[in-house]
């Protein structure tokens, strides 16, 4: 869920009045978003509010402010205009490989400030978090228009023929120069979105002067002060959906600075290789038409007029007329969460309130049941714990050798399944056997009075072709006996006890040469002519690889052919 | 395969409305992950439910392991366990959601109770719940929950009437709560203090 940082004053003032924290706390509550923090930076009282990671729309203090000022019914909904073309970018062939995607909008005219400075900044970096994945999907280029010279070009050429003066640098580079020195800043991310490509996106103007360089960085020469008055806004990705999201969003929030409010100026997309013209931003607005009834239908909410219910929309930002039981609901720019109707019919809801919904239990009668591998794993809980063993939960992730070399069974990685992005050594495989997390208890619990009794009951998971996924779960029960002598006839005491408990005769035990216990003292546990587990004294090497002092045995099996 | 085939087409195109206008590709659905959330598993029980020849109201639940890929400290960890219930059957209504959740909360000894809107990519409308806490002197996010939206619910062959609502919540956090345990270490894994799991009393949660 992203957050967003708000001057709390700067809010207030935009709401027309000021609230107490709590109060604050409670409208926020109320129209799905939620005050996370409340901070001092330079003396001056910020907000963090965590906004829903669908609504680009909220993401700056304009949009947050405009919402709440319409939920509030302070204001209504403003139209947004585009205005006619005046400059273009050419779109050239060589982006499809690496970039496909570029759009464009201007804002005239517009005023800034330190704080709308500030603020433009901040929404172009949620905008790069969020919808654009860290610039991987989109990224956001922004250009004092009155420093450039249209028509624009975007193409993208080999690294050595790029030269370009990137922002706060104090001199011209080639692009391999620009990414030897960002690669040890905040800006190295952005450079491995680029790695491995023959060629690198750049857009430039009439005069050859490079306005930026997506995702990376944007030029020197082209950059917004606060003196910049006319904007040029780019945005180029590698998913068409998101990067129209993403400029609609920038023009419907900023265009509220701008001396024509609400309007921008589109800007002409040519595709040199089909010659296919088009402009953006798109500001594109539809009419839903639904029946009032159905829609507070799935809310249960009974006492609702359509006009009632276009009101609570219009407040929502969503502007909409009743007639008769049919209700015209318009979804702008700034919404475009609004998929489908469910969400419309979410929005009537949040206006209506959701405390205020009147509970009701379903009217249906339904036989309930346990699977049967559970049923039976609380009843062997149960037994292995009146025998006097004490129940423990460990991770279901261990490193490879958890499961092999530090067993002394090297070859039992071979079926195991692999994490392809383990964070720490300690998470790389899941877990084949129960018996290591058990282990890593024993070394954890030196001053437990002895001797030490311990099982868990859990899912291994082993790889196996017949499964849709290529691996299967199976429910194993592990005990151990940790104490001054090795304890063998308890762990094989618990094995009868099991099953005889389980009403199982028809299983066996059978010497075996397992690495993993002392020489003539492992064993395998067969169920039906099936091993379906082992049982021993474990190897002195097995105990210091897991840093245990004192003899073990212990008993593993797993539950599946006994449910 | 039919299934897959059918939710390519929900998610490109605007076969359903609006569509997500994405380009949905089977290799990628394909991929083996550790479940983040134990939703996946409902998502496959209720396209079993949608198979059916004819639709029977139903109730599901699971407690069970889900894993992800976080920052580890004090609270998280790469695992933890998830509850999750699951109500299926004709005009089923936010209001009902809210019924049941009260229901459910209040055998956990939770009574005092605020919804908030949420967002889930696979529900609308979702709710966060809240609930008060009398030590914390604050209301604490408990749960999650929403109904499902029916462009995953049609393709599956559940009928247009009927509405599955769903909630979820983390084992680990509650029970961190009411024990007053602040390192997650403490509550599962082999660092836990075997002393703890001997001594502890039983979990009476009717028991004020």
């Amino acid at each position: 869920m992203p957050t967003i940082t708000v001057t709390r004053d700067v809010l207030y003032e935009k709401l027309g009045r000021s609230y107490t924290n709590e109060e604050f706390e409670d409208e926020c509550f109320d129209f799905g978003i939620e005050l996370d923090d409340v901070v001092e930076e330079n003396s001056v009282t910020k907000f963090k509010i965590d906004i829903p990671a669908n609504r680009y729309d909220l993401l700056c203090v304009e949009g947050l402010a405009r919402s709440l000022n319409v939920f509030r019914q302070r204001c209504g909904v403003p139209k947004f205009i585009v205005k006619e073309a005046t400059e273009r970018i050419v779109i050239d062939e060589s982006v499809s490989c690496v970039r496909p995607y570029c759009v464009a909008a201007i804002l005239r005219n517009i005023k800034f400030t330190e704080e709308v400075y500030n603020s433009f900044i901040l929404l172009q970096d949620k905008l790069h978090q969020n919808i654009g994945r860290e610039r991987s999907l989109v990224s956001i280029g922004t250009h004092d228009l009155d420093t450039i010279q249209g028509p624009f070009k975007y193409q993208a050429l080999p690294p050595q023929d790029i030269r370009f003066h990137p922002l706060n640098q104090s001199s011209v580079m080639s692009a391999p120069e620009m990414f030897e020195l960002f690669r040890q800043t905040y800006l190295k991310p952005y450079l491995q979105i680029l790695d491995g490509c023959p060629v690198y996106p750049l857009i430039t103007d009439a005069n050859g002067v490079v306005l930026s360089l997506p995702p990376i960085i944007n030029g020197e020469h082209s950059k917004i002060t606060l003196n910049t008055q006319n904007v040029l806004i780019e945005v180029t990705a590698k998913d068409r959906e998101k990067c129209k999201i993403v400029l609609d969003t920038i023009c419907t929030m900023f265009s509220e600075h701008c001396a024509d409010k609400y309007t921008c100026e589109a800007v002409e997309i040519v595709a040199m290789s089909t010659g296919n013209k088009s402009t953006t931003p798109k500001m594109a607005y539809r009419t839903e038409n639904c029946s009032a009834k159905q829609m507070c239908m799935k809310s249960g909410i009974t006492d609702l007029s359509p006009g009632n219910v276009a009101d609570l929309l219009t407040r929502m930002h969503l502007p909409s007329k009743a007639d008769g039981d049919m209700v015209s609901v318009e979804v702008g720019p700034t919404r475009h969460d609004i998929l489908h109707q469910c969400d419309i019919e979410e929005d009537i809801a949040i206006a209506y309130g959701f405390n205020n919904i009147p509970k009701q239990i379903p009217n249906l009668y339904t036989i309930g049941t346990e699977q049967e591998v559970n049923k039976l794993t609380d009843s062997v809980r149960e037994e292995v714990a009146r025998a006097g063993f004490t129940e423990v939960l460990t991770f279901s992730l261990c490193s490879r050798d958890d499961i092999s070399n530090s067993l002394r069974i090297p070859k039992a990685i071979d079926k195991a399944v692999l994490i392809a992005n383990p964070k720490t050594f300690e998470f790389q495989v899941v877990r084949t056997l129960l018996l290591p997390g058990i282990l890593k208890t024993v070394s954890c619990n030196r001053k437990m009075p002895l001797p030490l009794k311990i099982f868990e009951i859990g899912d291994v998971v082993l790889k196996n072709e017949d499964e849709e996924t290529g691996c299967k779960n199976y429910r194993q029960v592990c005990a151990l006996y940790c104490g001054k002598t090795s304890g063998f006839e308890v762990v094989h005491g618990l094995l009868d006890r099991l099953m005889m408990a389980l009403n199982e005769e028809n299983y066996s035990i059978q010497q075996s040469s397992d690495p993993m216990f002392f020489s003539g003292r492992g064993a395998d546990v067969i169920h039906g002519n099936k091993k379906i587990g082992h049982m021993g004294i474990l190897h002195p090497e097995v105990l210091e690889n897991f840093d245990i002092v004192l003899p073990c045995s212990i008993l593993e099996i797993d539950l599946g052919p006994l449910v | 395969m039919g299934y897959n085939y059918d939710w390519k087409a929900v998610v490109s195109t605007q076969s359903t409305g609006m569509g997500y206008n994405y380009d949905w590709k089977i290799e990628e659905a394909q991929k083996n992950i550790l479940r983040t959330h134990t939703t996946a598993v409902s998502a496959k029980m209720l396209y079993q439910l949608g198979q059916q020849k004819e639709f029977t109201p139903t109730k599901l639940f699971s407690i069970d392991r889900v894993f992800r890929n976080e920052t580890l400290d004090a609270t998280h960890l790469a695992e933890f366990h998830q509850i999750e219930g699951v109500v299926a059957d004709r005009n089923l209504t936010l209001g009902h959601l809210i019924g049941v959740l009260s229901a459910f909360f209040k055998k956990l000894g939770l009574e005092k109770l605020k919804f908030k809107p949420a967002y889930n990519p696979y529900t609308e409308p979702s709710m966060e719940i809240f609930s008060y806490h009398p030590g914390l002197k604050k209301w604490v996010e408990i749960g999650n929950s929403g109904m499902f939206r029916p462009e995953m619910l049609l393709p599956m062959g559940i009928p247009s009437d009927v509405n599955v609502i769903a909630w979820g919540l983390s084992l680990e956090r509650p029970t961190m709560i009411k024990y007053g345990i602040n390192n997650i270490r403490e509550l599962i894994g082999p660092k836990v203090n075997l002393n703890m799991v001997q001594e502890n009393p039983i979990c009476r949660l009717d028991k004020v």
